[in-house]
Order: C-alpha cells, then structure tokens, then sequence
C-alpha cells in the first residue's frame, strides 16, 4: 500500500519512476504477446494432419499379381499410386531418348530402383494441376509416348512416366519407397 | 398497472407452487438397492500425482503394459477397446516392431480386392482393435442378454470411474440374505443395480502369469486394468498436467505483472485521493 | 461521448490521419474502450465481469470454430468424431475441453455480472435497454448451450435434447405437433443434430451483435458505478483506458488462471459420466441433470407438482420456468426506487443476499433426483423466487426508508480514505480528484 509520505518522494524522482513505469508496461506487455503467441501454436498445428491421418502415411504393396506391361492403382495419403512393370520394349523405349532434350531431364534408372528399373513406381497425380492421368488400368488411352494421358489437359508422359508433352512442368513424382523383397515394396 | 399485475401473477405463481408444496406425500418405501449399493472405494493412483489431488501425476508404463495384458487375456474375451489403435500402444513404451506384432494377432474387416466380397485382413498399427460383436443385438445373443459394453471410455462413463472399475472388478460378494440374486447374475454392491451379468473375471490370484514377473494378485490384475482402462479413456492425460503446469506458472506471473501494472497505473489517483485527505483535514 | 469532457480522439500519424476521414475505426475504439470513455472512478473488481464474459465469448468463438473443424453432426459419427479430437486431432483434448468448461466459466461469469447489476440497480433508468438487451444475450446464451451440450450425442445429450424439446409439448393442442417440429421427428434424430450444429454455429455470431448494441448502450448514460451516483463532472471519472484496461488485464489474469486450472486438471468435474456413453434411444440413464448453470431453472420447472385452475402441473412448470427470466424484462419498473445502490438500501440489500441465497439453494435442487425433501424445499423456494421480484421488490420500493447518498462518486472515494464521511464538501472532493492526464 502507497502512504502519504511516499508521494512526494515519487515526484522528486519521478525521471527514474517513469523509467521503471516504463519497463513495467512493456515487460507486461511482451509477457502477454509471448503468452499469445504460443496459443497461437496449437490453433494452428491442429489444422495439420491428425494421428490416424499420419499412421496412413506408409503402405505395403505386393508386386507379385502384376504381369510386364500392367499398373495398378492402390491409394496411398488419399492420392493414385501408378505400380508399372514396364516390359523389356518400354524401358528400351525409355532409355533411347535424349535426356537433354526433356523438359524435365531424368533417366529411367533416375526414376526408378537399381537392380528393379522394371517397376516405375509414380504418384498418379499430374504435375500440371493435379488430374488422375489415364494409362494405368487396361484399354485407358495411353497417350503418344506409351505411358500415361492426362485428359484434363493433354499432358502427355512417356513410358518412364516423364513428361513429353502438353502443358505439365514436370515428370510425375515419384514417391519414396524402398524394396521390402524383390515382389514387394513400402510406400511412403 | 406493471406493479399491480405483477402482484396478481406473483400471488398466482406462489398460490400454485405452495399448494403444491402442501400436498400430502406418498410415502415412498425405502430402497433396498440404495441401502445395499456401495460407493467406490477411494484408492491411490499414480496417474492422480501426489496427494491422490489429480494435479500432477504421470501413468507408470510398467503397469499399463500388465494391464494391457490383464485386458488381453481376460477382458478381451467379451469386451472391445474399439476406440483404440494399435499404434497408440507406442504409448505403453512397447516398440514399433512389437506394436505390429500385437496388431498382427488380429483381424479386421476388409474387403477383397479381387471379388469385392467383405473379408478379413491383418490388422496394422493403422488400424483399430476390432469390436467383439458387430452390434448390440449381436452381443445379447451371444452372451444370453447380456451387453458387454466397450471398454475404451468405461473410467469416463461412470461416476468417479477409475475407484468405480477397481471396486466393481474386486467388489463380488455373497449377496445378503434379504437380498435374492436371479439365475446368471451375480451379486456386486458396486454395480447399480447390484445384479450384475459378468461373471468374477478375476477369480483368483495368479490367473495370469505377468510377463514382468510381478505377482498377480486380484489386487495387482484389478489396479493394473484399471490404470490401462484409464489411460484408454484419457490417453492424453499426461499431456494435459504437463501443458496444465507450465501454463498455470506462466498465467501467475502474467497476473503478477498485470497486477503491478494496475497498482502503477492507478498511482496517481489512489495516491492523490489519499494526500488531499491528509492535507485537507 | 456523452460526456463533454471525454479525451478527443486525435490522430497522430499519417495512416491514423488517413483513415479518420475514411474509416474512423480507430476513433470508434477509442471512444468505445479507449481513453474517450471517461468511466466513473470508483469501479471495483464486480464490474471487471462485463468484459470477463467478453473474453469468454471470444474463447468459446475461437475453440468452436477449431472444434467445427473435425466434428461431424451426423448421429452415426457425431460421437466418434468428438473422441477422434480427444485423441487424434492435434491440441484437439485441448480446444475441447477449453469449449466443455469455457462454457461453464461464460456462465459463471455472467451470473456475477447479472447480480453485479441487480445489487448496484444497473437495471434502473436510465439503463433500462441495456439490462433488457443483457438479458437477450443470457436467453441467447442458454439456447446455444443448450443446442452445444447436444452434439456430443451421448447420453445425456440425447435424453436432454428430449427433456428440453418435451417442455414444448406442453403448450395446449399444438405442443406436440411443435415438439415434432423442433426435432424434425418424433424423436432425437439426424435432423434434430443438424439444425442444432447449424444454431449452435450461427447463435454465438447473433449474441456478438446483442453484445455490440448492449455496449452501444452502455456509452450513452456511461458505466453506473457502486455508489449509484450519476457522474457530476470531470473530478468523478477517469478514461477507461489506462485505468480500466489495466484493471481489466489484472481481471482477465485472475480469471485466465482458474480457468486453466479447471481445463488442465479437472476438465471434466463439471460435466455428467453418462455424456461418455454414446446416445441410446432405448435406454435413459438414470438420473437425468441438465448443466449445473440451468439447475435453478431446472429446480423451478419441477417444483410445480399439481394442477390447479384448469391447468396442469407440466404446462405450470414451463410457464413458470419461462416466466422466471422474462419478468427480469420488467424489472426497472417494478423497482421504483429511486436509490440505485444497495449500498444506501438497508432493508433491499438483506433482501438480495436472501435471494443470492434462494437462487443457490434452488441450484442445489435442481441438480437433485425429484425426490424429498428436495421437491418441498424447491417450491418453497420457487414462491421466493416469483414473490421476490413480483411482490417484494414493488413494496419494499415504495416504503423502504434509503440511506443519504454522497453527493458525489469523488466525495464518496473522499470518505472512503479518509474513514470519515465528508457531507456536503462537493467543492472540496472536485478540487482534490481531477483525473490525472
């Protein structure tokens, strides 16, 4: 509690009061913005994907069922996977174009495993704006180059998944995923 | 006229109410399942932190992973966890490869990839403990009326729930002599209507054996499961009293500082208040 | 505003000066919680509640919105989409636990502030919009609660859903085809949970706009204060900010802090362990209890057990229930006196801790089972209740013999400090207070 005798005494010092008046504010001040700031933390993070999202993250495929020359389409974080087992004429295909003249320069051995360059394993997400491409399941129009068409604006990729022609700016991704054994493979 | 006629409705109101309230009453017997229904036992936890007050207080990981295991081998039988995922047993302190191992003793629905028939598959660590039975009707049938419900949220659902699970799993008695038990059931203070359907599930020591060599008293198995019963229901708890802590340190000097502020703010006025009171008397 | 002496708003900067010839948004808060209000000096820590309940508002706005995210209002999901926040979605037990108490503490606060104005007669001219448009925001409050708790869809939310529509059935002949109509069936179903997800969103908007105009109308008389004194002149106020800002911050921490507290480690004292147990239209848990902050009301809709003059026991309870808020409507005219603050009201102020105790007991009884001697106490308690406000207060208005009030708020804060009352020295409390500026 303030008494009577110490008023005067803040005015006579009241250079060095407004100091530490100063100080006070801004440390309660700072205080209350840091508090702030980490509310801010989770209301943000919630909106990141939950724990039941992320346990989908990674997936197990089995390569066993698929023939030279068929994909399947298995759903991996809520987008198409392409599992591709190219045949001997679709990587001989893949491997004579000029690389430099791609818009988006790779190598099939860039893009897929050593030792298992017959799987090309790519997101089926076109790199444009995001269409499913056709190609990956039997009679799908396959487009000029032998491997995917995209219908929503004629991107077209070739037997490497690479991008040929239309308006897409790069090859389809491919994911990571490594070799459990030679017939099967984690995605993710 | 407001006055006036809100006298007139007062009087109505109050006329009503106490004639209401003068009514004799039937005279209600007295309850023989309220004279024999017992209240929980009041029983220290380690997730209730020190003084049983439930400010602080961490689980202890060997004690859920033996009540994961009182829950596996005997409670399982009848009752589902369904609102827990195998991969929430990390939680428990098990490793990754021993969570997928759990998850691989079970099967979940699926569907076939081939045919589109509904199927089975391994479970994953994705994936949910599966319920017992597909529904309630299900349930009644198998287990002659009677519902085993799930357990995930049980320490939740009932009042003072942990105390409630312990006392009830340990609390089987011989029923009174005024009190007569129907055919199947069991007598049980704890259970509301003191006639419960679930046999003694633990009826006697050592009817598992603990994988950590701790002896398995009714006691012991009863604690364990209830701590994991607890965790299932609040598996954020430890989260929570850690988040509680730093933010009730963190408000109390926020308060402080705000309370300075305040006393610096007013200084002037309070301060002049004073001393012209002084000066003027 | 309405006081001549109120700080002028004046922009400083460029931007400041640009945009108050535009958009005076920074004029407008100045003048509404700046330093432009000037506020009678002599607030204590009660009138720190309006802007507590503010706070509380935002926090219920903010965390529902976050919870609006990852629920799911469809009777299959509703309840597992609630316990898919508690244990998968980030923070999710967090914001959801700060809502389930959040809700309690708005109450709780409100409740405070409601007393804070009946003790200091807020209600009474010329404050009479402001008291009616506060208790349009508290109706307001008690639907978007109410229609909140549902969505769980447990237990209890399922059977008060049907408690609550059911009190609709009792209005003679077309009471159930309006129960029928607030559901969209015949009983608690998808619809029901859809419209009230939808009103549970839109409400809190709706009581933001109430709380707005409630403010609006505030600034036009200015803040009463515990005298019950009107301001005389600049000597009698301070601006609100620094001074009640500061106050309000210190408010806002104690406040924070209990809040925390109730969240973090007893976030579910508050709540019923039957909400745990997902809905089941064919079974009704065995004690059915609405939210602790409608037990008096509750206590009040129960107490009415007989029928009399031709209307039945269950239509009596509802109109009595209704009409235990609506008559607070009619307050400021069935208070006739013309002394504001219970302070200077000997005879009124024992009146009002009575009834602060009525109100509590008859909470008390409406979280009971209706049971003796619980009913009894109720309806005794109820006739309090009506005859408080209806016949009471009109009577003790009108003979009660008041206290002499200061004739000043700064002659008041004079006698405070100096112990002894200063009379008629006006001059001398106006010449010792000016606000420092």
């Amino acid at each position: 509690m303030a008494s009577e005798t110490r008023l005067p005494l803040d005015n006579s010092l009241a250079p060095e009061g407004e100091r530490r008046r100063d100080f006070l504010y801004v440390a309660t001040g700072a205080f209350a913005a840091a508090g702030a700031a980490a509310v801010v933390v989770p209301l943000v993070n919630q909106m990141n994907p939950s724990a039941d999202v992320l346990a989908l993250a990674s997936i197990d495929l089995d390569l066993t069922a698929i023939q030279p020359g068929q994909a399947v389409v298995v759903s991996w974080r809520g987008k198409p996977v392409f599992a591709r087992q190219l045949t001997p004429a679709e990587i001989a295909d893949a491997n004579k174009v000029d690389v430099s003249t791609l818009r988006d320069p790779q190598t099939l051995a860039d893009r897929t495993k050593p030792g298992n360059e017959k799987w090309l394993i790519t997101l089926g997400v076109c790199t444009h704006l995001g269409c499913v491409p056709l190609g990956a399941r039997e009679g799908e129009k396959r487009g000029d180059f032998g491997g995917y068409f995209c219908p929503c604006h004629g991107s077209q990729y070739d037997t490497a998944g690479r991008i040929r022609g239309g308006p897409a700016p790069t090859n389809l991704e491919v994911p990571s995923y490594a070799f459990k054994s030679p017939t099967s493979v984690t995605i993710g | 006229m407001i006055r006036l006629g809100a006298l007139g409705l007062g009087l109505l109101f109050v006329i009503t109410v106490l004639w209401g309230a003068i009514q004799p009453r039937d005279v209600v017997p007295e309850d023989p399942v309220e004279k024999l229904h017992l209240h929980p036992k009041e029983i220290a936890w380690t997730h209730n932190g020190p003084g049983n007050l439930g400010v602080l207080g961490t689980f202890d990981r060997k004690q859920l992973q033996r009540g994961f295991q009182v829950y596996k081998e005997i409670c399982s039988a009848c009752h589902s966890i369904n609102r827990i995922a195998f991969r929430d047993l990390a939680a428990l302190g098990f490793s990754e490869p021993e969570v997928k191992a759990i998850a691989a003793q079970y099967e979940v629905a699926s569907i076939d990839d081939k045919t589109g028939e509904p199927a089975t598959r391994t479970a994953t660590p994705a994936d949910k403990f599966p319920l017992n039975y597909p529904n309630e009707i299900a349930a009644r049938a198998a287990q002659n009326g009677a519902y085993p419900p799930d357990l995930s949220l049980m320490t939740k659902a009932r009042e003072d729930g942990v105390n409630y699970v312990h006392s009830l799993l340990t609390g089987y008695a011989d029923a009174p002599a005024n009190w007569t038990v129907p055919d199947g059931l069991y007598y049980n203070p704890y259970f509301k209507s003191l006639n419960i359907a679930m046999p003694p599930p633990l009826a006697a020591d050592d009817q598992i054996t603990y994988a950590d060599g701790t002896k398995a008293t009714r006691e012991q198995m009863s604690k364990d499961v209830t701590a994991f019963l607890t965790w299932t229901a609040e598996p954020k708890l430890e989260a929570r009293k850690e988040t509680g802590v730093a933010a009730i340190i963190f408000l109390l000097i926020l308060t402080g500082l705000g309370y300075l502020s305040y006393r610096k703010v007013w200084a002037d006025i309070k301060g002049k208040a004073r001393s012209n009171v002084v000066d003027n008397v | 505003m309405s006081f001549p002496w109120a700080k002028q708003y004046q922009p400083t900067t460029e931007l400041g000066k640009f945009m108050d010839s535009r958009l005076p948004l920074p004029r407008f808060v100045h003048g509404a919680l700046g330093a432009g209000y000037p506020t009678p000096k002599n607030l204590n820590y009660f009138y720190n509640f309006g802007v507590l309940a503010g706070v509380a508002l935002v926090i219920q706005i903010i965390t529902g919105v976050v919870l609006g995210m990852h629920y799911a209002a469809n009777v299959a999901v509703a309840f597992d989409s609630v316990e898919h926040i508690m244990r998968d979605v980030n923070s999710g037990w967090m914001m959801r636990y700060m809502h389930a108490v959040g809700a309690s503490f708005f109450f709780g606060v409100v409740y405070v502030h409601i007393f804070r104005g009946l003790y200091y007669g807020s209600y009474k001219p010329p404050r009479e919009v402001l008291w009616m448009l506060g208790l349009v925001i508290f109706l307001l409050m008690m639907a978007t609660a109410f229609m909140g708790y549902v969505l769980v869809w447990g237990q209890m939310s399922f059977w008060g859903a049907t408690v609550i529509t059911g009190l609709f059935s009792a209005i003679p002949l077309v009471g159930n085809v309006i129960q029928t109509w607030l559901l969209g069936g015949f009983a608690p179903d998808n619809a029901t949970l859809n419209r009230f997800f939808s009103l549970h969103y839109l409400l809190p908007f709706v009581i933001f706009g109430v709380i707005i105009l409630h403010v609006w109308s505030l600034h036009i008389p200015g803040s009463n204060n515990p005298t019950g004194v009107d301001v005389k002149g600049p000597q009698d106020t301070v601006p609100f900010h620094p001074y009640y800002t500061a106050k309000d911050f210190f408010g806002l921490g104690v406040y924070l802090t209990l809040f925390a507290a109730v969240v973090f480690f007893a976030p579910n004292a508050l709540g019923e362990a039957d909400n745990y147990i997902p809905a089941n239209s064919l079974s009704t848990p065995a004690h059915i209890v609405p939210e602790w902050y409608f037990w008096p009301f509750y206590a009040i809709l129960r107490a009415f057990t007989t029928d009399f003059l031709f209307i039945p026991a269950k239509l009596w309870g509802v109109i009595a229930m209704f009409a235990s808020i609506l008559l607070l409507f009619f307050l400021p005219w069935l208070d006739t006196s013309p002394v504001r603050s219970n302070s200077y009201r000997p005879l009124n102020r024992i009146l009002f801790w009575v009834f602060v105790a009525v109100c509590l007991v008859l909470g008390v009884c409406g979280g009971k089972p209706a049971a003796e001697p619980w009913v009894r106490l109720s309806q005794v308690l109820t006739a309090y209740y009506f005859a408080h406000f209806l016949i009471i207060t009109p009577l003790v208005s009108r003979f009660e013999k008041t206290l002499p009030l200061p004739s000043s708020i700064s002659d008041a804060v004079l006698a405070k400090y100096g112990k002894t009352p200063t009379g008629g020295s006006g001059g001398l409390g106006g010449a010792a207070a000016q606000p420092a500026e």
